[in-house]
């Protein structure tokens, strides 16, 4: 915040100028762009975009149970339509949203729930660090599950 | 003004129920479904495999909750950035409508769907 410089003492007296504008409040435009200007916004956007693909995901998931649901000749016609080049495509583009969102939400964690140990509070890693352990855990858990 | 309160909470425990179990359980699959099996990196599971699998309730339960709160979580995120990012909180009941009704109508799927698999 910038501090305002104090008034002369010669100007405190005067009434203000006349005007025949309304004064209006000081209420800057902001373009519909602004989060492109700066790294941060930027960064914030993008990890608010990173539920569209969250939503794209589920579809497909949705598309995959539909097929399951139609029998094995759906199931090898599902399989068929996911080798189409814009759906790997758009699921590399997906995976590196997922994951955005995934390490954001991790890295969040410790500033929504800071944990107090003997009155001191824990590093930020500590308390990251096992949503990351967990993540691994679940991840090689589910590979296991459908690969075996 | 106190019915609003608690329904804005209530729609913010779905967006982080919905937030941490896609942190935790999309990566792995969307990378299995979505690139593995497709480009041939891994051996696919076979019609009958994925079955046996599905079959089982836990599983069942498994996939209406990945299909559903992340679709609440994306709702949530979907709205607030229509609001912030493209200004347009003139379009407030429609976006809203548009992303609950979407995570209801996907969840409403997913459960159909997962009921009567067989």
């Amino acid at each position: 915040m910038s501090s305002v410089p104090a008034a002369k003492p010669e100007t405190i007296n005067t009434a203000p100028p006349y005007t025949e504008f309304h004064p209006r409040w000081y209420r800057p435009r902001v373009s519909v762009y602004w989060w492109l200007g700066e790294w941060h916004y930027l960064k914030f956007i993008l990890r608010e975009l990173s539920s569209v693909f969250v939503a794209v995901f589920v579809v497909e998931t949705l598309l995959l149970l539909s097929a399951l649901r139609g029998g094995p000749a759906a199931y090898a016609h599902f399989q068929q339509s996911m080798r189409n080049p814009l759906l790997i495509a758009l699921n590399v583009i997906g995976l590196f949203f997922v994951v955005f969102h995934t390490i954001t939400w991790f890295n969040l964690a410790p500033s929504a729930t800071p944990v107090r140990l003997h009155g001191k509070r824990l590093p930020d890693a500590a308390v990251a660090a096992p949503a990351y352990i967990g993540w691994a855990v679940v991840s090689a858990f589910i590979c296991w599950i459908v690969l075996r | 003004m106190a019915r609003h309160a608690s329904n804005e909470s209530f729609f913010w425990i779905l967006f982080s129920v919905g937030g941490m179990i896609a942190a935790l359980f999309i990566p792995v699959h969307l990378f299995l479904f979505g690139l593995a099996f497709p480009l041939g990196w891994l051996h696919a599971p076979g019609y009958e495999q994925l079955m046996s699998l599905v079959r089982m309730p836990l599983v069942r339960i498994y996939l209406l909750l990945i299909c559903s709160l992340p679709l609440f979580h994306w709702a949530h995120r979907f709205r607030y950035t229509l609001y912030d990012g493209l200004k347009v909180k003139h379009l407030n009941e429609l976006i809203f409508a548009f992303c609950y009704g979407g995570a209801t109508l996907g969840t409403v799927i997913a459960a159909w769907f997962l009921w009567s698999i067989g």
